[in-house]
């Protein structure tokens, strides 16, 4: 048996071997291929996800309604396990493929949409409301020209965490074989730690190192979209 | 794909597959009671552990400000890393084994107990601390007779979601071959798509994640009666 230091190494050895393979970036199932099908289908979930959540927080929001219900929704998600609605979707009436994965991605984007634009209405102040109805402005303006605005910060908070939050877990998707940078990993398991350590490894490494940089550049994007008097 | 769209036709149609199946329940009784024993032995094992660490180090981060930055963006970045990343990038070292899984977990709920009792420490008013002191409070004796019990239901709060996470993230565990249910609902998926044991198992992930959360709601009321007499007033 090796000593541990050599497995370690050799692991890593294996996975720098891999990462430098110009076939396995450059094949139609290599990374450039998966990384494209990755976030395709994370940008569609959220698209998805933007277009339920968004107007009705906002509308909850803007009547002061249904708070409590928010918030069970988003304790509930929590509970069940992404697997089992990328396992349950295809089974339904949806069907296999790539429709099934985006659906059962969007349903876990859409509490902290939904929970941030609702939290964001709700934030805004009260005697500024009130000073924009006695101006003579209806609902629908106070909503669009003075709430809205005021929510962005909100808004592109939720969407940070809702498009970063896809991304991790379309990882998963792999597991039902659909796509995306999760096959890579997989694929890994398959071959056994032995053979498909290194691969498993440089999955790992490249599926972290994505979702870092989309963190980062949603951070950057969200800091921009927050007036300067409102940051923090 | 010709061969999917049959598949898809047989899935749909065929009264053998039904979503749920009292009789799959009893005939799997032990395999199900197998699953169940890995997912709440590595939930609680995952849970307790990132307590130990999380909370001392919620206090680490509360009593040196300089430092709560750095640990909160530490386990801020950690939370970004993709579950199914974490355990691919420690299996080759920590091998197939309920470990894998346990640290993976662990590094997860870490993030949310320590914002937890980050939040509820950082709640307790200046007044009652300098109160306190005033009364020849130390260091000590403040933290554990006040700064705790006044921040302890937003620990509990913290710890509840951590718990609800990690029984849901269990199912991820699959790949390193210990995924309680979550190795069910996929070994049922890739064994032509069978639903009573993915529907069985998930409902099953549910209603722990559930239990887990009464459980901790009703020991939290059990400790802090004082919580329960503010709820109902």
């Amino acid at each position: 048996m090796a000593a541990p230091e050599g497995i370690l190494m050799s692991v890593i050895d294996d996975a720098v071997t891999w990462l430098n393979d110009p076939l396995n970036w450059t094949a139609p199932d290599g990374v450039i291929a998966r990384t494209i099908e990755h976030l395709w289908i994370s940008a569609a979930a959220v698209a998805i996800a933007c277009a339920v959540a968004w107007p009705i927080g906002i509308w909850l929001g803007h009547t002061g309604r249904g708070g409590g219900t928010v918030v069970t929704l988003a304790n509930l998600t929590r509970a069940v396990p992404t697997v089992a609605l990328l396992t349950i979707f295809p089974l339904t009436i949806i069907g296999f493929g790539a429709r099934a994965i985006v659906l059962a991605l969007a349903v876990f984007a859409i509490p902290p949409l939904l929970a941030n634009a609702y939290l964001g209405l709700r934030e805004v102040d009260p005697d500024v409301r009130d000073a924009a109805r006695g101006m003579g402005l209806s609902g629908r303006q106070v909503l669009t020209s003075v709430e809205l605005p005021l929510a962005v910060p909100y808004l592109a908070s939720g969407f940070r965490t809702a498009a970063v939050q896809v991304l991790a877990t379309a990882t998963l998707a792999a597991f039902v074989n659909g796509g995306g940078l999760g096959m890579i990993i997989s694929r890994g398991f398959g071959l056994g730690l032995v053979s498909g350590g290194g691969q498993v490894l440089a999955g790992g490494v490249i599926v972290t190192l994505l979702c870092l940089i989309a963190e980062g550049l949603l951070a950057i994007a969200e800091k921009r979209l927050t007036p300067r008097a409102l940051r923090r | 794909m010709p061969s999917k769209v049959l598949f898809v036709a047989a899935v749909g149609s065929d009264p053998r597959n039904p979503w749920f199946s009292w009789s799959y329940v009893r005939q799997n009784s032990d395999t199900l009671l197998a699953a169940l024993r890995e997912h709440v032995l590595l939930t609680v094992v995952a849970v307790l552990v990132a307590s130990l660490i999380a909370i001392p180090l919620a206090l680490v981060a509360y009593r040196l400000e300089w430092l709560s930055g750095t640990i909160l963006a530490l386990c801020g970045a950690l939370y970004t890393v993709p579950s199914l990343a974490l355990f691919a990038m420690l299996a080759p070292f920590t091998g197939l084994k309920p470990v894998t899984v346990l640290i993976g977990l662990v590094l997860y709920a870490l993030l949310t107990i320590l914002r937890g009792g980050l939040t509820g420490l950082r709640q307790v008013p200046p007044e009652v601390r300098e109160a306190a002191r005033g009364m020849g409070y130390g260091k000590l004796r403040l933290l554990w007779r006040i700064e705790l019990p006044l921040a302890m239901p937003s620990i509990v709060t913290g710890l509840r979601i951590a718990t609800v996470t990690t029984v849901a993230l269990v199912t991820v565990g699959y790949v390193a071959g210990h995924g309680g249910f979550g190795t069910l609902i996929i070994s049922g998926f890739n064994n032509n798509f069978y639903r009573p044991q993915i529907m069985t198992a998930t409902l099953a992930c549910v209603g722990l994640a559930l239990v887990f959360d009464g459980l901790l709601l009703l020991a939290a009321r059990a400790t802090m009666p004082w919580q329960r007499r503010k709820g109902s007033s």
